[in-house]
């Protein structure tokens, strides 16, 4: 890595130096780091704590069981290569995306991106619906194949690893567009351009300047994908069929049915420890690949696509999307307008109308307005309480990349930034299910009773899923900001926080507003932990979609395909909306 | 300096990690006592709620439970935690300082492990006069039976009359060659009414014998039968009699599906495009019950709120909100339960003790025979 050797030399040699010169270590600055991981210790680590103490209270029989068990090492081994396989396939998709979206300017584009990033919210059983409406062997697509071809079988019959490798790309697309597409985006052109002066050809330029340069970002949106993936509970068991199972299936099994909670949380370990070596993995190879940069606006650096090969690209690019994404979720929306079969009109708003009202004079009668508002409450709260702590997590981390080269605690101080890197990574990787009950006991303490009904209680969970999206967005630019900006603003009279303000906020807020949008998304869609811990009275839109599928009848199947598509809205809506929030004087 | 912070913030969450085990060591693990924690003989204030945990399906007219209320004074709060048997757990881990006051919707499937956790207080409600003896089957009163359902299959009329056929007449029939790749089933390790099934199937079939239970489920195996998670993504996605319109024209379900597709068809249908499949052995009866939770700090009310489950109006309620049966024999039943909800003639029966017993011994043959 030439250029990182470049950048370092003009900074202060090694020894106890410390390459960043910011606000002095301060009481102020560690009061800063104490709130992410005092968040952590008492949010995440506490319950589960709690439910493995419980779990293991009577032994580590159930331990020793499990881990002699042959199956459970296959189902690892499935799960672990499913996730793999997702993720090379979601990367080799949504690459070329990340670079139209980050280098071209054209019609479309916000909306596409909005687009992109709805399936991530979409309750699994509804994505399953919406598949089926489209590739199931009366799907439409099938029909239509039929009738134009005149077969007599469906042609695409989907099932098993495609079928799961497929939905994977559907949610995951998103994270790669955004994490990718937003670093390359403020990523300067006019190095590639150097290369190519100098006589690199396009493909070399790429392969040795403008990837080694992504690679942290690409690694992050990898990281998350394969977390994804790899605890993915209702895509592989609703699209991929029952056969198979990943290790949070069996974890669902071992508690809900058997009540085998020893066996359960030793799953459980299994794959918190899968995601903590893969997050370590990612954390040292991460903090060698940073490179301070000179960040460009991203005004200077995407323009509309001018040659036919340019054209072409973005073309294909929005195809992709379109019928990748787009398809099955137009298919969803065409499905909730769709009028019984019969006579009269062939479209109707009766699924929509019949939300407000309360037909069955039930108690638990919720209003779809009251729905969204929870929704929107609670993805709003998470996305302010996931920055909060979000932000000072994420310096606290890009600082592990920067340890100085030499020192008598270097290697203690790295591997300590690793952990805790890993740390903050570990509750997307934590079976919900374990993590449920965690905090089932954990709030049965007498003095802790009251947060059981508090509205922040969902917040406060979804924040832990949110955070590891957030530190992933922000890290690698934090990595990648050149120091001496700051300096000299500080040179310059500026004082630290106006410094921050004027100089690094401009600069990191793409990567913000990349957090913020997938802390929003997340909380929309969070499913699991919601079911367990709403109150009747507010339920979320993914929750009342789960309750219109859980009885027979056409109203009740529209209705839920009604919310889903109302789902799709706001959150379109919403990350258009984020998208519009910059800082003042920011265009980056 | 730094990595005095560092390190400070590394003892700070190891602190923090650490403690449960410090200031709590011994098993039992969790919570003192609920009792310990009120002065003995204390009284609640008279405002406070009775809560009521009970599973998502769980519903109930607003008029009747504001009838409850202006009648008797006591508010009710419902927490609804999940399906019946996350429901049940969180009870039993919760069960030293519990989380309500009465647990509706543990099931004759879990009821063995609901007594044996020893959640409930007994109580002998007057209301159980009315109630079959066959429902009851917690003779300690610790669970009072409140409805009943039956797991049967369902098959789309539509679909069978344009393939000119009738519905199957037994469940051999279905491992048959000419019902191959017509049935979807549900994962019993993940869905109660997968789980009722396969209990139908061991009862009818038996474990012994010629040709057990297994032998039946190898077959159904070899003919394609569909395994789908839960009931929602089984009815909705793979059944074709549903307003999904998936591609297989059996499925299994409750015997008031059928029904449930009349009422909830906006006045469109006036028959249900599904029918039950009422064949020998073909059904299982899921009793529903409710109890009143050791540890109550209300249990007068609580007895109050059971006995009004057991009454009249809430007996009444139970059909359109739940779509199951009242366990009240002479309660009147909706005009679209009298048309269209059928009761099978012979519902497989086993004992809770042994479905606690066998079901991890079940499950796990279920699926090393159909999904390995």
């Amino acid at each position: 890595m030439k250029l990182d050797g470049q950048a370092r030399s003009i900074l202060p040699p090694g020894g106890g130096a410390w390459p960043v010169v910011g606000i002095r270590p301060t009481i102020g600055r560690v009061l800063l780091y104490a709130l992410p991981l005092g968040f952590l210790a008492i949010f995440f680590c506490y319950p589960l704590v709690a439910i493995l103490r419980l779990s293991f209270a009577g032994g580590v029989g159930g331990l020793l069981q499990a881990l002699g068990t042959g199956y459970y090492w296959q189902v690892l081994a499935f799960t672990t290569g499913q996730a793999a396989l997702s993720t090379l396939l979601t990367l080799a998709i949504g690459l070329p995306g990340a670079f139209v979206f980050a280098r071209y300017e054209f019609p479309g584009k916000a909306l596409l991106r909005a687009m992109a990033g709805v399936p991530f919210v979409m309750p699994t059983v509804v994505v399953a619906v919406a598949f089926g409406a489209l590739l199931g062997p009366r799907g439409l697509l099938n029909q239509a194949l039929q009738a134009v071809f005149g077969l007599a079988t469906p042609p695409i019959q989907l099932g098993g690893l495609a079928a799961v490798l497929l939905a994977h790309v559907f949610y995951n697309y998103t994270v790669v567009l955004r994490l990718v597409g937003g670093f390359w985006a403020n990523l300067d052109p006019r190095l590639e351009q150097a290369a190519a002066v100098l006589g690199a050809s396009r493909r070399r330029a790429l392969l040795s300047v403008t990837l080694p340069l992504l690679a942290p970002a690409v690694g992050a949106a990898a990281l998350l994908v394969f977390i994804f993936s790899f605890t993915s509970f209702g895509v592989i068991v609703i699209l991929g069929g029952p056969r198979l199972a990943t290790l949070e299936v069996e974890i669902y099994r071992q508690t809900a049915q058997l009540l085998r909670l020893d066996v359960a949380a030793t799953l459980a370990l299994i794959q918190a420890a899968c995601t903590l070596l893969l997050s370590l993995a990612y954390t040292r190879l991460a903090a060698r690949a940073a490179v301070p940069l000179e960040l460009q606006p991203r005004g200077l650096t995407a323009r509309p696509p001018r040659r036919a090969r340019e054209r072409l690209l973005v073309g294909a690019t929005m195809l992709v999307l379109t019928l990748l994404l787009g398809a099955p979720l137009a298919a969803l929306a065409l499905r909730s307008l769709l009028a019984p079969p019969g006579a009269g009109p062939l479209f109707t708003l009766a699924a929509y109308t019949a939300l407000g009202e309360n037909r069955t004079g039930s108690a638990f009668f919720v209003p779809p307005t009251v729905a969204i508002a929870n929704s929107l409450r609670i993805a709003t709260t998470t996305t302010a309480l996931a920055l909060l702590v979000g932000i000072p997590a994420a310096y606290l981390l890009a600082r592990g990349g920067q340890a100085p080269q030499r020192g008598p605690f270097t290697r203690l101080r790295a591997g300590l930034y690793g952990w805790t890197d890993a740390l903050f990574m570990l509750p997307l990787g934590t079976s919900a299910v374990t993590l449920g009950l965690g905090y089932l006991v954990a709030l049965s303490v007498p003095g802790l009773a009251g947060l059981r009904t508090s509205p922040w209680l969902l917040p406060l969970l979804h924040t832990l899923v949110a955070l590891p999206f957030v530190i992933r967005a922000l890290v690698p630019v934090l990595r990648a900001r050149n120091p001496r900006q700051r300096e000299a603003a500080a040179v310059l009279g500026a004082t630290p926080l106006a410094a921050w303000l004027r100089v690094e906020l401009p600069q990191i807020a793409p990567a913000l507003a990349t957090g913020a949008i997938f802390a929003f998304t997340v909380s929309l869609g969070e499913f699991g932990a919601t079911l367990l811990l709403t109150r009747p009275d507010a339920p979320t839109l993914p929750v009342m979609i789960f309750r219109f599928l859980g009885q027979p009848g056409a109203l009740n199947y529209g209705q839920a395909l009604a919310l889903s598509t109302i789902l799709m809205l706001i959150t379109a809506a919403g990350f258009l909306l984020l998208e519009r929030l910059r800082p003042p004087g920011g265009e980056f | 300096m730094r990595r005095l912070i560092a390190l400070c913030a590394l003892a700070l969450l190891l602190a923090a990690c650490g403690q449960p085990a410090a200031t709590r060591p011994t098993p039992p693990p969790i919570i003192t006592p609920a009792a310990s924690t009120v002065p003995a003989g204390a009284t609640p204030a008279p405002s406070a709620p009775l809560v009521v945990m009970t599973h998502d399906s769980f519903n109930v007219s607003e008029d009747v439970l504001a009838a409850f209320t202006a009648e008797t004074g006591i508010s009710v709060e419902f927490l609804k935690t999940g399906d019946a048997g996350t429901v049940l757990n969180q009870a039993i881990l919760s069960k030293d300082a519990p989380l309500a006051d009465v647990l509706f919707g543990v099931d004759n499937t879990f009821l063995s492990r609901a007594l044996a956790a020893d959640l409930f207080v007994p109580y002998a409600s007057p209301a159980l006069a009315a109630i079959p003896a066959e429902l009851q089957l917690d003779p300690s009163n610790r669970l009072l039976p409140v409805d009943f359902g039956y797991v049967v299959i369902n098959y789309d009329k539509a679909a069978l009359a344009a393939a000119g056929r009738t519905p199957p007449t037994s469940l051999e029939e279905l491992a048959r060659p000419e019902w191959r790749g017509q049935l979807v089933v549900q994962n019993p390790a993940t869905s109660s009414p997968g789980l009722a099934f396969l209990l139908a199937t061991i009862a009818h079939f038996g474990e012994d014998g010629g040709y057990t239970w297994q032998d039946f489920w190898r077959d159904l195996r070899a003919n394609e039968v569909y395994v789908a998670q839960g009931w929602s993504e089984a009815y909705y996605t793979q059944f074709s009699g549903s307003s999904g319109a998936g591609p297989y024209p059996l499925v299994v379900s409750y015997a008031t599906s059928p029904a449930a597709e009349v009422f909830f068809s906006e006045g469109k249908l006036s028959e249900p495009p599904t029918g039950n499949l009422l064949v020998p052995g073909g059904s299982f009866r899921q009793v529903e019950f409710v109890g009143i939770l050791r540890g109550t700090r209300n249990e007068e009310a609580a007895r109050r709120f059971v006995d009004f489950m057991l009454q009249p109006a809430f007996q009444a309620d139970i059909p359109l909100q739940m779509f199951v049966y009242p366990a009240n024999p002479a309660t009147p039943l909706p005009e679209v339960f009298q048309q269209f909800a059928e009761v099978p003639a012979a519902p497989a029966t086993l004992a809770p003790e042994t479905i606690e017993q066998r079901r991890e011994q079940w499950i796990s043959a279920w699926t090393e025979i159909v999904l390995r």
